[in-house]
């Protein structure tokens, strides 16, 4: 530990980036969601996605972070709900595969809590979205947790029938837990 | 016959809100299960949990009711293997009361559907999201409703042989109105 942290220290007096983390570990990283289904509370994860994350714990602010979906591997607990979530009243997969949320912007909010600021592309639509999320620093990695909610209908996500809001909540709750190392 | 001789009006309420709830969410059940995946499939399969959920509890005082009071003596004409069919068949419909609704609350939580009685009570989940075991509970949700439609058959048939070829009073003392002993 002790040789770890001179070896930091040495690091950070080399380079101003030096205690930036951004090898995210996706085998312990994940993405989930849960949404509310005649009020019950759902959850699902995206299985696969691929992250690139730099933040330095010392100086947050400078944060940057570009997370992509793969929504053809989203896992909502049935084969049943999973094709009809890929289906085009959901995230039409065949057209748009994939998800995004881009950052450039983090806030300290204090207390070890943050939010960051970016675009979220989900069916061709590009909308601005916070992220809260929290830093905690343990055995030389860095574990970025955060739970946002996301307005699925301003996406078109789950149109005709299902935009009925009083069966499916419009609020879906994205929840993400990252590994940097 | 005297009015002794029928069930008591608490034992005859609950005996008909039980049937009358299990004639709608066992149609309700067939129904939402052959429907594909839709906004009225989720609400349908939420109603039917909800009449299921509220079966058990009514089965719960059916219960404590039992547990209190004896039923009414069956008629001494009637023969042996007749009581004892109805005796066994009586306990198998209570049994089923119980383990119907609790495959159905423990298959939803293994299916990672929490069941939240009629939107607003959350019930626990006993058992964690678990795909393979939620399919098993399914089978057996399915068996237990196949068993009891079957005995509710039988059950049904009995009550009107005794009404209609023995005319005998066990039909009567079952029904909020006392028909056939005011006849006789
Ligand atoms: C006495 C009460 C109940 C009766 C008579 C009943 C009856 C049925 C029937 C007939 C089916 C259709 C099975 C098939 O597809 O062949 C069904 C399915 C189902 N029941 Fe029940 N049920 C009861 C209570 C419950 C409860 C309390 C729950 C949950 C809390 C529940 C959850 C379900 C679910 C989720 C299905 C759909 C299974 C699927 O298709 O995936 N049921 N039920
Ligand atoms: C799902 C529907 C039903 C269930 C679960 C059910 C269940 C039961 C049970 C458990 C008993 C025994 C009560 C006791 O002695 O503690 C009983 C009694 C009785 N049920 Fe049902 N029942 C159902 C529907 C019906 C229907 C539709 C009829 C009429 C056609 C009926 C007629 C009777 C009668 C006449 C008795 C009294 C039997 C006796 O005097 O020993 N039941 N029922």
């Amino acid at each position: 530990m002790t040789r770890l942290f001179a070896a930091l220290a040495l690091l950070v007096a080399v380079s101003p980036h030096a205690a930036e983390l951004s090898a995210v570990q996706l085998d312990k990283s994940s993405i989930a969601f849960v949404s509310r289904q005649m009020n019950v509370p759902v959850e699902g994860v995206f299985k696969k996605f691929s992250a690139q994350i730099s933040i330095d714990p010392a100086k947050p602010e400078a944060g940057r972070a570009r997370i992509e979906i793969d929504l053809n591997n989203i896992d909502a607990g049935s084969t049943e709900a999973n094709d009809e979530l890929k289906s085009k009243n959901w995230f039409n997969t065949r057209e748009f595969p994939r998800a995004s949320f881009v950052s450039s912007a983090v806030k300290a909010l204090g207390g070890g809590r943050f939010e960051a600021f970016g675009k979220t592309t989900l069916k061709g639509k590009t909308l601005e979205s916070r992220a809260p999320f929290t830093l905690k620093q343990e055995k030389g990695v860095l574990i970025l947790d955060g739970t946002f909610p996301l307005k699925r209908l301003a996406y078109g996500i789950g149109s005709g029938a299902w935009s009925d809001t009083s069966v499916v909540a419009d609020e879906v709750l994205v929840k993400f837990h990252f590994v940097l190392k | 016959m005297t009015a002794s001789a029928r069930y008591t009006e608490t034992a005859i309420s609950l005996h008909w809100l039980v049937a009358f709830l299990i004639f709608a969410a066992f149609p309700l059940g067939l129904i939402m299960s052959g429907l594909a995946l839709s906004p009225l499939k989720l609400e349908l399969v939420s109603y039917h949990k909800w009449l299921g959920v509220t079966v058990f509890l009514v089965a719960v005082a059916r219960l404590a009711w039992r547990a209190t009071h004896t039923p009414p003596p069956l008629p001494t004409a009637m023969p042996a293997w007749e009581r004892t069919a109805a005796h066994g068949l009586h306990h198998l419909l209570y049994v089923l009361l119980f383990a119907i609704p609790l495959s159905g609350w423990l298959m939803s939580s293994a299916k990672g559907f929490q069941t939240v009685y009629f939107g607003v009570l959350p019930l626990p989940d006993l058992i964690g999201k678990d795909k393979a075991l939620g399919d098993v509970l399914r089978e057996v949700h399915r068996l237990l409703n196949d068993g009891m439609l079957g005995l509710v058959v039988a059950h049904v048939g009995a009550a009107l042989k005794h009404h209609f070829i023995d005319r005998d009073d066990i039909l009567a003392r079952m029904l909020p109105f006392p028909s056939r002993s005011s006849r006789m």
